[in-house]
Parts: structure tokens; C-alpha cells; sequence
């Protein structure tokens, strides 16, 4: 335990955070860019070639900005909540390999900050904390409206947590194991996302509610709650909610990329091109630069999403996290348990590959059963 | 091993600086949020003893999950601020008897060391390593698997109870 592991630790967990606080600045551009792409429109263009330096003027905007602390807010708990807020979204990256190792002045460097036995359950841990900061916001601002998107935050995100811990159960069931390393080397002959495709969406689906993303960003509805938790919030205190929401975006973006679509490996069918070529195997520097892309890839999904998908009503989020995702989130992980268990005790690949197809039928199910239910309430009620 | 101690003395004083603020505060939500705190100093301490499982798992239930319950039962009614004076007068001697038998009954126990030889039935020691998960897991599903059932029956006899509580019957009052 020499001064020189401190170094690496240390030096490593603030790359992490320029990391994540540098994607946040182009997150906000490149999700700009592609809501006014898909929308017709051109964008933020003018600051730097292609509004590359928009983000740097946005920040000099915010800091700048007047700081208004209202009257009768708890003040105590009105300032620590950003703080709540934007912590977790930046220490649960902490357990997410990024790569595999590279020799640097005679020390073998390795791409992740903790290697965690526990890796998913300090996911799960620390997402189940991240839910305080906006609740605490809602409640100290002493305001009606950032007090009932603080209410519906901590249930949605209640509600949603269940799927996403089932989600996570499917990963842990198909690697053999917790540590999120692990998970990624399991990957290495098959992705999860083809062994259970119903799995790896319904987690995109759950994460969106998790962050608070469109279609499910119920907690700041314009429409019926002006800005929601965060009404109250201006200047730097506004900057770092907004920067939690984009960072969250991008970490889960990393742990779905890492659970589902192996991680910082190539894709499994590219291992054997060109003798290698491709394989993070034999060029460390690969890894960081596939998880780039899928992370770029996930979450273009989710802009796509919010720029082509209307805010649905909070009594349909509440009956699709309970009534539909949880007992789909339950079947399927049934299915990917039983199914694992069938092809190791009787030996027969059959039974492996009848978890995709069976987990789709069941998506299928839920998806016709929410068409009916929406038939059904619209010819009923009005 | 110093550093452990001093870890630990630091953390114990966190913990149990945040158990009285819990209970000297007045307002709910503070008491929530220390408890909150309480929560998480028990997981480091968990931490500390090499159990990470039970550490997450502490966090997630404790603190992720129950403690934001409590926070939003107390935001919808509004319940933050304590009235002054004591709604039940009779709690307060009560309450000072029965911790007064308690804590002779822990200390006689203590000081008699009574049946401290008879020890519980432990599992392994590998169940209090680094790589417990496995272990851990073999030991609930395999030596303690009717009262891990036994515990998920309750949990679910708790939870069918708030809801027959809270339904309303059809043609009923409200």
C-alpha cells in the first residue's frame, strides 16, 4: 500500500469525473443538435465550427447568472440538495470498466476505478439514493408545485426501481456473477442483448423513468407543474440539477452498454477478423472507444425518444411500472433463470436459446395488452 | 489495524451523532434525513467488516427504498413540523420505565455474562470474507431456507394487510 496506488486512485477517479463532466457539456450540444436534426431545424451552429464551443458559452451564461434563494425556503437543505443530486449521478460510474489495462513506466494501469465484488448491487444502491436530491428539492423549495414533482418523483422512481432491479437480476442470471469485469468477459462469445432482447429493452424503458427522461419526466411537466422540482432553483444551483439529469443519461447509458451490449468488448462476431485486429484483446485503446460508441449509440436512442414520443399521463407511468413492467420484468427473468438452469443440468443448447424466443413472446403480450387497455379507456370514458 | 480503529471510532461517532439528531430534531423530515445518515454510517460499518453484500443491500433497503417512503408519507401530510406540546402525556414516563428496565436487564446479561457460551449456530467464516457472495447465497438457500420463506411470508402478510386497510369497498362510506 505505497503512495504511488493513492496517486493512481486518486488520478483515476478525477479523469472520471472531467470524463463525465465534459460529456455533459456535449451531451446538452449533441442532444440540441440531434432534437433540431430530427425536427428540421438546424441548431445551436453559431458559437465555434458546427457550435462545437456552445457549451462553454452556456456555462459562462450560468455562472454568471443572479442566484435567487426565495424567502421561506429551509435554506439548509434547499443548497444541499443540488448536492445530493449531482453526487450520486457522478460516483456510480465508479464501478463501471471502461476498458481492460495498459502498462504505463512499468505498472500495469487498469481502465476502471473499483473493482467491486458487489458491482451491480452498488448500482442498485446508489440509484436507489439518487431519488433524495429531487425529492429534498421539491420539499425545501416551500412551493406547491416543486413539492407535488418532488412527490412524483420518489414513486415513480419507487416503482420503476423494482423493474430495474429485475433487469439487473437478467444480466447477473446470464453472467454467473455480480462484478460488472465479470459480466463483460461473459460477453466476450455472445452478447445479452441477443440472449435476451426482451430484457435489454425493457431496461432502456425503465432507465428513461429512472432519469426522469421523456416520455416518463413527469417530476418537471411543464405543462401542469411549470418546472417542477426545480422551479424555485436559478443560476449554478439550476446548473447542477440539469447537469445531474445529462450525466445520469450518460452513466446509464454505460451501465445498459455494459449489462446488455458487452461492455467495452467488441462486437463478438468481430473477434476473429483481420487475425484480431478488432479485439480489444490486443489493443487496449479499443475498449474505451467501443464503449464510446454504444454509449453514443444509447443515447441517441434516448433523444430519439423524447424528440418523436408525447409525455404520457402520471396514472398510466404509475399502471405501466406496476400493472405491465413488473410482472413482464418477472416472467422474463423466470424464463432467463429457468432456462439456464434446463441447459446446465440436461446439457442441451435447445433450452438456452428458448429464452430469447420465449421473452419476446411474452413482450409481445404485454404490448398487445397495452393497446387493448388503451383501446378500451379511450372508446369507454369519453 | 490503527487505522481501522480510528475509522471505526469516527464512524461511531457519526452514527450515533446522527441517532440523537434523529431524536432531538423537530422537524420530521430532519429526523429522516438523519436516520438516512444512520443508515449509511451502518453500511460503512458493514463495510469495515468486510461484508459488502450486506453494506449494498443496507443502503438499497434502508436507505434507498424505505427511508424515501417515509419522507413521502411525511411531504403529503404535511406533517414536517411537530406541535410544541406533547400529544400524550402519559408517553413520556412510560417510555422512561421501560428503557430503564431494558437497560438493567442488558446489563445484568452483560456484567453476568450469561449464556455467552452457548453460541448460536454460525455460519462459515468464509461468509465474512471479500468473496462472500457464492458462500453467502449457498448458506441462505441451503441451512437457513425456511426462515428466509418464512421472512418473505410475513413481508407478504404485511403488505396484503395495508392493502386490505386502504381499499375502499364498492357502496361503502367514502
Amino acid at each position: 500500500m505505497d503512495w504511488t496506488i493513492w496517486l493512481e486512485w486518486f488520478l483515476k477517479g478525477l479523469i472520471l469525473c472531467l470524463l463525465l463532466l465534459t460529456g455533459f457539456a456535449y451531451l446538452t450540444l449533441y442532444e440540441r443538435r440531434a432534437l433540431a436534426r430530427i425536427q428540421i431545424r438546424v441548431g445551436p451552429n453559431r458559437a465555434g465550427p458546427q457550435g462545437l464551443l456552445q457549451p462553454i458559452a452556456d456555462a459562462i451564461k450560468l455562472i454568471f447568472k443572479e442566484e435567487l434563494t426565495p424567502a421561506k425556503v429551509y435554506r439548509f437543505v434547499f443548497i444541499l440538495a443540488p448536492v445530493l443530486t449531482v453526487v450520486p449521478s457522478l460516483i456510480i460510474a465508479a464501478v463501471i470498466p471502461l476498458g481492460t489495462s495498459f502498462m504505463l513506466f512499468g505498472r500495469e494501469i487498469t481502465l476502471y476505478v473499483a473493482n467491486l465484488n458487489v458491482g451491480v448491487l452498488y448500482l442498485m444502491s446508489i440509484a436507489s439514493i439518487a431519488v433524495y436530491g429531487i425529492v429534498l428539492a421539491g420539499w425545501s423549495s416551500n412551493n406547491k408545485y416543486a413539492m407535488l414533482g418532488g412527490i412524483r418523483s420518489s414513486a415513480q422512481m419507487i416503482s420503476y426501481e423494482i423493474s430495474l432491479g429485475l433487469c439487473f437480476a437478467i444480466a447477473i442470471l446470464l453472467g454467473n456473477s455480480m462484478n460488472l469485469n465479470d459480466l463483460v468477459e461473459a460477453q466476450r462469445n455472445i452478447w445479452f442483448v441477443v440472449v435476451q432482447p426482451a430484457g435489454a429493452l425493457v431496461f432502456m424503458f425503465v432507465v428513461l423513468a429512472e432519469v426522469n427522461r421523456a416520455p416518463f419526466d413527469m417530476p418537471e411537466a411543464e405543462q401542469e407543474l411549470t418546472a417542477g422540482y426545480h422551479a424555485e432553483y436559478s443560476g449554478m444551483k439550476f446548473a447542477l440539477f440539469f447537469m445531474a439529469e445529462y450525466q445520469k443519461m450518460i452513466v446509464v447509458s454505460m451501465i445498459g452498454a455494459t449489462l446488455f451490449f458487452g461492455g467495452y468488448r467488441e462486437p463478438w462476431f468481430m473477434t476473429g477478423w483481420l487475425n484480431g485486429l478488432f479485439s480489444v484483446d490486443r489493443f487496449w485503446f479499443l475498449g474505451p472507444a467501443y464503449l464510446f460508441i454504444k454509449v453514443i449509440l444509447l443515447l441517441f436512442f434516448m433523444i430519439w425518444i423524447r424528440a418523436t414520443w408525447p409525455r404520457i399521463r402520471y396514472d398510466r407511468l404509475m399502471a405501466l411500472g406496476w400493472k405491465i413492467l413488473l410482472p413482464l420484468t418477472l416472467v422474463i427473468a423466470f424464463i432467463t433463470a429457468t432456462g439456464i438452469l434446463l441447459q446446465q443440468e440436461l446439457n442441451n443448447p435447445l433450452f438456452y436459446w428458448s429464452i430469447p424466443i420465449l421473452s419476446i413472446i411474452c413482450l409481445l403480450a404485454a404490448v398487445a395488452f397495452i393497446y387493448r387497455d388503451l383501446r378500451r379507456k379511450s372508446h369507454g370514458r369519453f | 489495524m490503527t487505522s481501522d480503529l480510528i475509522v471505526f471510532l469516527v464512524l461511531s461517532l457519526v452514527a450515533i451523532s446522527a441517532a440523537l439528531g434523529m431524536l432531538f430534531s423537530r422537524n420530521a423530515v430532519y429526523s429522516a434525513l438523519f436516520l438516512v445518515l444512520n443508515f449509511v454510517t451502518v453500511a460503512v460499518f458493514y463495510l469495515l467488516l468486510g461484508a459488502p453484500f450486506i453494506a449494498m443491500t443496507q443502503v438499497t433497503v434502508y436507505a434507498g427504498a424505505i427511508m424515501v417512503l417515509f419522507l413521502f408519507v411525511i411531504m403529503l401530510l404535511g406533517a414536517e413540523n411537530l406541535p410544541p406540546s406533547d400529544a400524550l402525556p402519559w408517553q413520556k414516563p412510560l417510555a422512561v420505565l421501560l428503557s430503564a428496565i431494558l437497560a438493567v436487564e442488558a446489563i445484568y446479561l452483560l456484567f453476568m455474562n450469561a449464556r455467552t457460551n452457548m453460541a448460536i449456530a454460525a455460519p462459515e467464516a468464509s461468509v465474512n470474507t471479500m468473496e462472500n457472495l457464492r458462500e453467502m447465497a449457498m448458506t441462505l438457500f441451503n441451512q437457513f431456507l425456511l426462515p428466509f420463506e418464512v421472512t418473505s411470508i410475513l413481508l407478504l402478510v404485511a403488505m396484503v394487510g395495508a392493502i386490505v386497510l386502504t381499499k375502499q369497498e364498492k357502496g361503502g362510506r367514502s
